[in-house]
């Protein structure tokens, strides 16, 4: 084949770092995705993998690991934010014998995706950093919980495991260093609460997942009641990096207290919804206008959800908070797991709490009663209120359920099925407080608050609306102005779809 | 397959890995298909189809990889043409109809098709 | 060896292979069950009694365990999961003359599956596409401005 050289073209394309969606961008856990075939164990080795397995080995004790792990001060990435070497250290100071390292891979927020990316993406640093894990606490045994509706990160791990067995990173006498480690892969079976690191263990176990009260934590008593170290995909998979390049290196990105990067899915009403992979400490207005690209169709800001159904979402006034473990926490929401939802001026937001409740509460596994009941009255509330029957006391019982969930419930689920309301609820009052007094929604979204009108001054009477109609609810003559009865009216605005004169309004 | 004994030896595999890589890249056409879950729910699997036979049409060959997910959902399906020592190109939202144009133009003409190009991969990723 | 339940009858060789791969490891309800339905393609009493009698687990939390993840089935399912959508614009559209019909020609209830379980109907409230209501969803496919006739033979069409 001619080889016709490109020198000229080039120069009109831009390389990713000048993207603007790239360029504030720092890839350390998402360094090879999209870049290799995760199915080539080859191509993961060629970019400098099972390096950090080796000089962990043959170069670090195990507490030498820990104390590069503590030094840089990476915190959970599954959102609680713990520091992993000092977990790591609990673990490792265990007396009892088999110890297990088991990563989170139950990824079940709505709108998040960043585990089954790197597990399909970049399923060998996973595993290297499991492995590393394993030399650190003296573990030979470890399993990945992967939820069963990630059918191809299941295949690629599977394929990855195997692989790195047949090259002896997995097994026995790993690297000539004596040291023996082997993995199991477990499928979820559709249990958001799984995630708890408790209930994920119970399910490994073979039983109900449902949380158990802590202490004892996992490093003491975890799966089998030995001792136990628990991390989210993230943080196995940042983990070779911070071992070849040194502590110093990850606390030189990120912030002081947040070192290092956060993941997030960003999703929602933004221009380019994606995976992107930033330093800590980067602001929301950053990520959501300049990686973003903003909100689309000229729409208005309204609110960022972080932390998925047991986060919160932040107001305007709140973009310039940084996003690190205590900044968000401080404004009001919450790291989480890393999705980021964007909501514009069309979203209510008494609605939007709404569909996260619904989540919460349907997933809550009716162990503790705060979780099981409170979950379901609060979700009551939120129905009566976006239905228009809110009683001016509603808002006060939000917070009085809110607040005994949140001190009462065994485990995160319960204690943050109430996050979003809350948020909600701080920033958005005067929301709650137009459907509850005024019997509107601002944002026109309520099935229950708003009615549909035809303009008369646009009416052709073209007699279109009212055939689409599926209640019936449109009557009027041809080149008669139409009317919508709001009685029978189902406010499923497919008028408003079909007419071609702007003659329909919601009010 | 032999297994790796010790760090020199990782070492070793590692250089050979990388020279192997920088030969195909000096010598082949490389065509990189970003197939992760959110790929192949945009179409990619239908795009690497197209993309074989428009080869085999043409009698090229061609080094087909699948990647996972670099992270930009909203152009998937990704698809990047290297030629040898040449960038890599990202070409978004490709679907199977404008697999011919890229093979013709940037493959065997040398020009990328600058209205679906997205960006060069750096090399230092 | 087989049993027999809804109609059905088991060959339970399946089950013992499945057993017998997973002799001895622990903590294998889960994948045992997972590995159970994808051949049986539900979890039918008289198979979780002989779970727990050859794996000498007690039946209460095999059933414990069934009915706490949402991926396993303890009723049949059909080959082919119809759901109509009962949604305010999909029922006044029509979507019970849809149910209506699904019933009486495939011989198909709300909730169940026909005698030769080639369907399973569901009623479900809203699937967020009112505006090709009425809406139904065959296996992932979406059928919208459904005809109820249309769509019965269109449903005979399926394997």
């Amino acid at each position: 084949m001619e080889n016709v050289e490109l020198q000229q073209d080039q120069v009109a394309i831009p390389t990713y770092t000048e993207l603007p969606y790239y360029r504030k961008q720092v890839r350390i856990a998402l360094r090879n995705c999209g870049i290799i075939n995760p199915q080539r164990i080859e191509d993961y080795i060629a970019r400098g993998g099972y390096l950090a397995l080796a000089k962990a080995l043959t170069e670090m004790t195990p507490d030498e690991v820990i104390g590069v792990m503590k030094e840089s001060k990476l915190r959970g990435r599954g959102g609680a934010g713990f520091v992993t070497g000092i977990k790591w250290e609990f673990a490792r100071r265990s007396p009892a014998r088999p110890k297990y390292v088991i990563c989170n891979a139950d990824e079940g927020d709505p709108g998040a995706f960043m585990d089954r990316s790197i597990l399909e993406g970049d399923p060998h640093s996973v595993i290297e950093g499991m492995a590393i894990a394993a030399y650190a606490i003296g573990s030979e045994e470890g399993y990945i919980y992967c939820r069963a509706e990630y059918p191809l990160a299941i295949a690629h791990l599977k394929t990855a495991i195997q692989q790195a067995r047949d090259y002896g990173f997995l097994g026995k006498n790993i690297l000539g260093s004596n040291f023996n480690f082997d993995l199991h892969i477990k499928e979820g079976a559709g249990a958001f609460v799984c995630g708890e690191e408790t209930a994920l263990m119970a399910s490994i176990e073979g039983r109900r997942g449902e949380p158990r009260p802590r202490p004892p934590f996992p490093a003491v008593s975890g799966l089998w009641s030995k001792p136990s170290n628990v991390n989210n995909v993230k943080s196995y998979a940042m983990t070779p990096q911070i071992i070849l390049n040194g502590a110093e290196w990850f606390a030189s990105i990120g912030t002081e207290n947040s070192p290092g990067t956060a993941i997030f899915a960003l999703t929602g009403k933004i221009n380019r919804t994606g995976l992107i992979e930033v330093p800590m400490g980067i602001t929301l207005r950053e990520i959501i206008y300049d990686i973003g690209g903003g909100i689309p169709g000229g729409k208005k800001f309204k609110a960022v959800q972080t932390g998925g159904p047991l986060g919160g979402c932040l107001p305007a006034e709140a973009l310039d908070t940084p996003v690190d473990f205590d900044s968000l926490v401080q404004a009001g929401a919450t790291m989480g797991s890393g999705g980021m939802i964007v909501v514009d001026e069309d979203t209510c937001m008494v609605e939007f709490a709404k569909y996260f409740l619904t989540f919460a509460s349907a997933e809550s596994c009716g162990k503790c009663v705060p979780c099981r009941i409170g979950g379901r009255r609060l979700l009551e509330v939120l129905t009566r209120i976006s239905n228009g029957e809110g009683k001016p006391e509603d808002l006060d019982e939000i917070e009085y359920i809110s607040r005994n969930m949140k001190e009462a419930s065994l485990c995160a689920l319960g204690q943050l099925t109430p996050g979003p309301v809350m948020a909600s609820l701080r920033f958005f009052r005067s929301e709650y407080e137009a459907h509850i007094y005024d019997k509107k929604c601002p944002a026109k979204v309520c099935k229950g608050l708003i009615t549909y009108r035809v303009i008369e001054e646009n009416c052709t009477g073209c007699m279109v609306c009212k055939r689409n109609c599926p209640a019936g609810a449109i009557s009027g003559e041809k080149r008669e102005v139409h009317y919508i009865d709001p009685s029978i009216c189902e406010r499923c605005g497919i008028c408003i779809t079909v007419c071609k004169f702007d003659a329909i309004l919601i009010e | 397959m032999a297994k790796i004994g010790s760090l020199e030896e990782l070492k070793a595999l590692m250089q050979e890995q990388q020279q192997l890589r920088k030969q195909a890249y000096q010598e082949k056409v490389i065509i990189y298909v970003g197939a992760g879950t959110c790929g192949l729910a945009a179409g990619a699997g239908e795009t690497l189809e197209q993309i074989e036979r428009e080869l085999q049409k043409r009698n090229l060959s061609a080094e087909i990889t699948t990647v996972g997910c670099i992270g930009m959902c909203v152009r998937e399906p990704l698809v990047d043409v290297q030629l040898p020592n040449q960038p890599r190109v990202t070409y978004g939202n490709v679907k199977p109809a404008m697999v011919a144009r890229i093979i013709d133009e940037h493959i065997i003409g040398g020009k990328p098709v600058m209205e679906w190009v997205v960006g060069i991969v750096p090399t230092d990723w | 060896m087989s049993e027999t339940f809804e109609d059905q009858t088991f060959d339970l060789a399946p089950l013992l292979e499945i057993l017998e791969g997973y002799k001895d490891q622990k903590g294998a309800v889960i994948p045992i069950l997972q590995r159970t339905q994808e051949v049986y393609g539900y979890l039918p009493k008289p198979i979780l009694k002989e779970i727990s009698k050859r794996m000498r687990i007690p039946l209460s939390r095999i059933q414990g365990v069934a009915t706490f993840y949402a991926q396993f089935h303890l009723k049949r399912r059909g080959r082919h999961l119809i759901r109509v959508c009962d949604g305010t614009a999909c029922h006044v559209k029509g979507a019970m003359k849809t149910v209506d019909v699904i019933h009486e020609q495939l011989e198909t209830p709300p909730g169940g599956s026909s005698p030769d379980y080639k369907y399973t109907l569901e009623i479900v409230y809203c699937l967020g596409s009112c505006g090709l209501a009425p809406v139904v969803v065959v296996d992932e496919k979406v059928y919208g401005q459904t005809e109820p006739d249309k769509l019965v033979r269109q449903l005979k069409r399926l394997d």
